[in-house]
């Protein structure tokens, strides 16, 4: 199913959103228990959005570009009345008075949001497996991880059990997932979808972003989202053109460029989909250029410096307070701070904390903090100096194909290092996605990233489109 | 190392994180590991690099102030609903200062 099928089937009548509701939310519930997905389904408010699209319907008015859609929602995006948990222990009964930005928009657009993903604990990991509520397991390969953080929303869609879905984004919290699961995902320009309602992990890099089947039902549910919001004042002014009218499969003569640097470390049965990825954008008609990102190798240090600082203040508000959860065998004041976010916070959340804590602490914030925005400067300049030269970019999206449960939640470092093609696009705030550009010969996806320059999604989804037309996955 | 477990126990007080002595370790074990990657940074030289502490691209001038209207608050009730423990239209916390 996509976006154009449903609505063609729902404007012909032959099916009502309600029976798209009720069907999608059956096969969603009884899939679950192989993956672990999602964490809530909210039948009500889909049966609720579903009625009024079908009584719009039936008095012949526009029902809205993603009419009777089921779409799923990372769980650390807020949903009036519905449970969001963050994946946390500390946030196991919150239930958000308001609605994030991009819900709003979306069911305005007529979209059913069906249920609630799981994800790594407030959206930190690349594995899924930081969830306080169980790992998710890759629809792929059951016993593989789906990457992180967005691990549920990318696992549903390739699951079938949610047409659409959104994630988040950090440092490859769309595209690690999107790619380990076979999937479309896309990270717009910073600022081109509202933060409002998104869960604060660190905020100069946030992004909501979607998870779709096909390249033109990401772009459809982009343009949906994205433009300016007062609710957050780092959202964009800039317009939004129409993406899918922009995709007419010709990308000849477009400049692609390949970063060098994104092909050390890399595993060879994700090298040999990639390179041949860029041989088909090559019989497309697009000319490929070597280009150089210099400060690749220290993008990993420079994001973990500047995620981590932010985290530790932005997750100082989880303090047994205002969040629901409050350790009950707290005395002092002091003591209810320090229980309440050792029992509420997972391990990687607070090696996070910890980290963030130490690096802006007294003495420190020269060498660490004021070093890595000097460094993110660096890598920032290194994709300008490169969208002089190319339209876009292409390389892979995380350096190994999705591994199995478990293999890699003693060595946080290498788990961090594994972020190394994803973070330098967070970095810099242009838009990237992952879309499925084969598999290794044990039949693991791979995704093949595109990037492109401030708010040029165009482009992006234009080399997107014109690939996924010709490719056989 | 990088880092002492004695660091590391006062960085947990400051985030305001009871840590148990098995946690210390770990702790200790992991941030050592991260920060010796980190240490990689040093080999630039960002002596003349403006930090960026936020995206930054080419845009048209913008107003960036909202129009001064008032909008509906969010509301008292909605606002506590989530508080671990209210009363009297407050969030109540162990008492602070001893009369």
């Amino acid at each position: 199913m996509t976006i154009d099928s449903i609505r063609a089937d729902l404007l012909a009548k032959r099916t009502s959103a309600e029976e798209i509701a009720r069907a999608a939310l059956k096969f969603a519930e009884a899939e679950n228990p192989k993956t672990n997905a999602y964490l809530t389904f909210a039948p009500d408010r889909a049966l609720a959005a579903a009625r009024a699209l079908d009584r719009k319907i039936a008095a012949n008015e526009d029902p809205g570009p993603l009419a009777g859609v089921p779409i799923a929602v990372k769980d650390v995006i807020l949903t009036r009345g519905l449970r969001t948990t963050c994946a946390s222990r500390m946030l196991e009964t919150y239930i958000p008075p308001y609605d994030a930005t991009a819900v709003i928009r979306i069911e305005q657009a007529g979209g059913v949001i069906i249920g609630k993903t799981n994800c790594d604990e407030f959206a930190m990991g690349s594995s899924n497996e930081n969830s306080a509520f169980g790992p998710v397991h890759n629809p792929v390969a059951l016993d593989r991880v789906p990457g992180g953080s967005s691990g549920g929303s990318a696992a549903v869609v390739a699951q079938g059990t949610a047409v659409l879905s959104l994630g988040s984004d950090t440092g490859g919290s769309i595209r690690q997932p999107a790619s380990f699961c076979g999937v479309t995902g896309v990270t717009p320009t910073y600022g081109r979808v509202s933060r409002y309602g998104l869960t604060a992990f660190a905020s100069s890099l946030d992004h909501i972003g979607p998870f779709s089947r096909t390249v033109r039902d990401s772009a459809r549910l982009l343009q949906v989202m994205a433009g300016r919001d007062e609710m957050d004042s780092t959202s964009a002014f800039a317009p939004v053109p129409d993406y899918v009218a922009a995709l007419d499969g010709n990308i000849r003569g477009m400049k692609i460029g390949v970063p060098k640097e994104f092909f050390d470390g890399l595993a060879s049965d994700t090298g040999d989909v990639i390179r041949a990825a860029i041989q088909t954008l090559q019989k497309l008609g697009c000319e490929i250029y070597e280009v150089t990102l210099p400060h690749t190798a220290y993008a990993v240090g420079c994001y973990y410096i500047i995620c981590t600082a932010e985290a530790s203040s932005n997750l100082a508000r989880y303090d047994g307070v205002r969040y629901t959860r409050r350790s009950e065998s707290a005395g002092s004041l002091q003591e209810m701070y320090r229980k309440t976010r050792d029992e509420g916070f997972g391990a990687e959340c607070k090696r996070r904390i910890m980290l963030g804590t130490y690096v802006l602490s007294a003495g420190y914030y020269d060498a660490y903090y004021l070093k890595a925005q000097k460094v993110r400067a660096l890598v920032a300049r290194d994709y300008a100096q490169a969208f002089e030269q190319v339209d876009a970019i292409v390389g892979p999206v995380s350096p190994f194909p999705a591994f199995k449960l478990g293999e890699k939640v003693d060595d946080p470092t290498s788990m961090y290092l594994s972020d190394i093609y994803t973070v330098t696009g967070d970095l810099a705030g242009v838009p990237c996605m992952s879309i499925p550009a084969g598999k290794t010969p044990d039949g693991l996806p791979v995704g093949l990233q595109i990037i492109a320059n401030h708010f040029n999604e165009t482009e992006m989804f234009r080399v997107a489109d014109a690939f996924e037309k010709v490719s056989t996955t | 190392m990088k880092i002492t477990e004695q660091e590391v126990r006062r960085v947990a007080e400051l985030a305001n994180l009871a840590l148990n002595d098995d946690e210390i370790v770990h702790m200790t074990r992991d941030m050592d590991g991260i920060l010796t990657h980190i240490d990689k940074l040093s080999e630039l030289d960002t002596a003349n690099v403006e930090p960026m502490s936020q995206v930054l691209y080419d845009s048209e001038e913008t107003a960036t102030l909202r129009a001064d209207v008032v909008h509906k608050p969010l509301g008292n009730a909605d606002a506590l609903a989530n508080a671990a423990v209210s009363g009297q239209g407050y969030f109540k916390v162990p008492l602070v200062i001893e009369r």
